[in-house]
């Protein structure tokens, strides 16, 4: 099995709307399917490594939104079902995420090691 | 009580593909709960926002049924709208830019909105006390 690395960068994509985000949506698909797959957060997407997030409170008119997304438990199950999840350190700091702030089993990768990281996976599918 | 205001707000992203449609939606939501007008132009992907046959789905990733899930859809979150501005007696004026709707074949939508074209939203936005633009980046 090819070892695949999802790179996700763009952040709250249509996260409301979808109650999830789609890249780490198919990724839970795709493990469940019997992918070797893991994945890395950067630029803005490295907020999905925060913990505590709530997006609940969601209403239009008397249509009231119950299943807000959950990015932060999302990718929390997806770190104990045994996906990498890596995250670019650097991205973190300039948006001033402290180490406390992040979720447990986030593996944080300095910019100059991404070759390495990449050169690892015979797929790298950057979204 | 419904005031004199109205605000004409173009939109121009697909639904499930950014969050410019939840904030675009949110945006008009909080306008006619103040009692203002709102005219909106749907433009490009943004006519799928109100397509009839959209339909929730369950989420097998998280095991739950469509029941368990209640999965939104834009056609009921721009019903709400709609009905809120009746509430509210205040006008909502969705157009569908009808050359995208038909380029798309996206011609069967909820009861609201209506068939436009740019002229509608030039009309509209000269008649408004503002406009506010919101396209796909």
């Amino acid at each position: 099995m090819p070892k695949i690395l999802n790179i996700v960068e763009t952040a709250y994509r249509a996260t409301i709307e979808e109650q999830d985000d789609t890249v780490l949506w198919l990724t839970h698909m795709l493990k469940n399917a019997g992918a070797d797959i893991c994945v890395l957060l950067r630029a803005n997407a490295v907020n999905y490594a925060v913990r505590g997030q709530d997006a609940s409170g969601l209403s239009f008119g008397e249509n009231r939104m119950t299943h807000s997304p959950e990015i932060d438990k999302d990718v929390a199950t997806m770190i104990e079902k045994g996906v990498a999840v890596y995250l670019v350190d650097e991205d973190a700091v300039e948006r001033g995420l402290s180490e406390g702030e992040l979720l447990n089993g986030i593996r944080k990768i300095k910019r100059r090691e991404l070759p390495e990281l990449l050169d690892q996976h015979e797929q790298v599918w950057h979204w | 009580m419904a005031s004199e205001k109205t605000l004409t707000i173009a939109i121009m992203d697909a639904p499930y593909e950014s969050a410019n449609s939840t904030s675009a939606l949110r945006i008009i939501n909080a306008a006619l709960e103040k009692g203002h007008n709102v005219n909106v132009f749907a433009y490009e992907g943004a006519v799928n926002l109100t397509m009839k046959a959209q339909q929730p789905h369950p989420n097998p990733v998280k095991g739950t049924s469509v029941e368990q899930e209640q999965h939104p859809t834009t056609k009921d979150w721009v019903a709400s709208l709609f009905k809120l501005a009746s509430t509210k007696d205040v006008k909502l004026d969705w157009v569908n830019c009808g050359l995208c709707v038909d380029e798309r074949g996206a011609g069967d939508w909820i009861e609201g909105p209506r068939r436009g074209g740019p002229k509608d939203f030039l009309d509209a936005s000269m008649a408004s006390d503002a406009t506010l633009v919101i396209p796909t980046k």
